[in-house]
């Protein structure tokens, strides 16, 4: 059904993302934690640097990562250093999806984080509950359906990022040729129209898939914390 | 014994509150909306700090601005029954019900589980979703959430105002047998004066932010200078009785009170049981010499107190207070008073009509030492 060098693309296009979606979910609880129930100045310092790869071009992104990260930047020597190398790999590759998703996971959750009523967790106080176990047994489950809608959208904004990893690990197959740069590749490869269609609805399968199981898995939640019966 | 002395300057008021009480039972806090009620319990519970102050129970500090001690909620081991029922939706009833019984060292769990949902009528909730009960279920839930993390001291918010007047009457009786079952010190918000009257023993009475009155339910909703503060109920008085004997042929129970026995309509409960029960005023009347070939069964030598002046020229009536071993209300008419010619010093009989006592005018107590 599928060829060797597609079944490459599409593993190595679920690997990024997977990992990409994986490594910023706790960094967007976090953030978005922070933006949700705390005023301090520079919020919106902060609320801005967390939207920027929303309204700037991925290039940018991608190039900004290259010139902090290349291999003889001092950050590129001290990951070599560590023996772990960011730039030209697919660890690379799913750092700049993350980023890129990374304001579409941070809304999601904060809209959640706003919707839980304060009420319950001062009831929760009343009860003993300290901020441990106040956020791990009462806030954690009323935000999960903001986490599962942004970890989905996450999912497949990684899925999609092209500027930003063409830029800061270029296209190298079996490396950092995810499914979009396959796709661009093959469009500009002669009588390649063929195999990119093919990959073309392999991804429209995908993202159907992912919305498909968002949908079910909110539902679930929604269901389980009484919003829907 | 909870000692509170709390100040806090909000913008447009002002909260200066001093209490103490000992009370095992129910003290209640009365007053109107805006009048502190909340805020003073929200301060004890730690989710207001109070400006200046201190707050304890028994040995324990809970805020003292002094000694810049304020502990946090969580710490603090008082329960709270809030307005809302403020249920977990992502839980069971049964986790509900465990989440404070959780939080709690092991060796200060005094009340369990089964204790709780027994009291509370809850074993057929236990596994449903908080979201499909009815107003009246979650705050019985909500009821026993508290109650199961060993509280201290157990406040409650004005718990039944969000319920119709059915379902409160449902629920009455569950926070009696909370009061006696688990002998917590219950502090009830609340501006229903006939819950008060079935419920509490003490009552504090806050006015825009002080207290107005501080005493015993019976002694001050007898008084007089209190009645623009209390009286938005039917005027009535409230008497504690002892069950004396049933006569069952007549279906007539005896009630042993310190001006003599009274007769009403046969009431639940052992011979020794302690009861409360409110006479309305307009349901006595008054007779200069003694009366025979009455209806009414309860017939009592009484003493003139107070005659009080009609709040408006244009209204038939005067409330009366007279003593008949015990405080009670007479609601005459301006035009009796004067035929009978009666004063403040006067002798008299008091005639109580035996019916006048309705089940909704009875709060059965089991504990004793309410005398």
């Amino acid at each position: 059904m599928f060829s060797p060098e597609e079944l490459e693309v599409l593993g190595l296009s679920l690997k990024v993302s997977l990992w990409a979606t994986f490594l910023s979910l706790p960094a967007g609880i976090c953030v978005a934690w922070i933006l949700a129930r705390y005023n301090f100045p520079g919020k919106i310092l902060l609320d801005g640097i967390i939207h920027l790869p929303l309204v700037l071009p991925p290039v940018v992104i991608g190039y900004l990562l290259l010139v902090f990260l290349n291999p003889n930047s001092p950050m590129g020597q001290f990951l070599k250093a560590l023996n772990f190398e960011i730039a030209f790999t697919w660890i690379g590759a799913a750092l700049a999806a993350g980023i890129m998703a990374f304001p579409l996971m941070v809304r999601a959750i904060r809209l959640s984080l706003e919707a839980v009523d304060e009420k319950l967790e001062m009831a929760a106080r009343t009860l003993g509950a300290g901020p441990l176990s106040l956020f791990f047994s009462v806030t954690l489950p009323l935000i999960t359906p903001g986490i599962i809608a942004g970890s989905i959208l996450a999912f497949a904004r990684s899925l999609g990022e092209f500027g930003a990893t063409i830029t800061f690990v270029s296209n190298i197959p079996g490396e950092t040729r995810t499914l979009p740069l396959a796709v661009y590749t093959l469009t500009q490869t002669p009588n390649g129209e063929t195999a990119a269609y093919r990959l073309v609805i392999i991804s429209i399968a995908i993202s159907l898939i992912a919305l498909a199981i968002s949908e079910i898995a909110s539902r679930r939640a929604k269901k389980r914390l009484g919003f829907e019966r | 014994m909870i000692s509170v002395s709390v100040r806090k300057k909000y913008q447009s008021s002002l909260i200066d509150i001093n209490f103490e009480t000992d009370e095992p039972g129910i003290t209640a806090i009365f007053g109107r909306s805006g009048a502190g009620k909340t805020s003073l319990i929200d301060m004890i519970a730690g989710i207001t700090r109070p400006d200046q102050g201190f707050i304890k129970i028994d040995d324990q500090v809970l805020f003292d601005s002094a000694a810049d001690i304020s502990l946090k909620p969580e710490l603090r081991n008082i329960g709270y029954v809030f307005q809302d029922a403020r249920l977990f939706p992502h839980m069971t009833v049964k986790k509900n019900l465990l989440f404070g019984w959780n939080h709690r060292e092991t060796g200060l769990r005094r009340i369990d589980l089964e204790d709780v949902v027994d009291v509370l009528g809850l074993d057929k909730l236990l596994e449903r979703s908080p979201v499909r009960l009815s107003g009246g279920e979650a705050q019985r839930v909500q009821f026993g959430r508290a109650i199961l993390s060993n509280p201290k001291l157990l406040l409650m918010d004005e718990p039944l105002s969000s319920l119709d007047h059915q379902h409160r009457q449902e629920i009455l009786p569950f926070i009696e047998r909370l009061r006696d079952e688990f002998k917590i010190p219950i502090l009830y918000v609340s501006h229903a004066m006939d819950e008060i009257i079935r419920l509490a023993d003490k009552l504090l009475i806050l006015e825009n932010g002080r207290v107005a009155a501080d005493g015993g339910v019976e002694e001050l909703t007898g008084r007089l200078d209190l009645r623009p503060l209390t009286g938005r109920y039917e005027a009535g008085s409230v008497i504690s009785a002892v069950i004396v004997e049933h006569d069952r042929d007549y279906a007539i129970s005896h009630l042993e009170f310190p001006g003599g026995v009274l007769r009403v309509p046969l009431m639940e409960g052992d011979p020794g049981t302690q009861v409360r029960i409110r006479i309305r005023a307009r349901d006595v009347s008054v007779s200069k010499t003694a009366p025979s070939d009455v209806s009414e069964l309860n017939i009592f030598p009484a003493k003139i107190v107070e005659i009080a002046s009609p709040s408006a020229n244009d209204l038939p009536h005067c409330d009366t207070l007279i003593d008949i071993g015990v405080p009670l209300w007479v609601r005459l008419t301006r035009l009796s008073i004067k035929n009978l010619d009666l004063k403040p010093g006067d002798e008299a009989f008091a005639l109580i009509k035996g019916t006048s006592v309705d089940r909704q005018n009875l709060a059965i107590r089991k504990g004793q030492d309410h005398a």
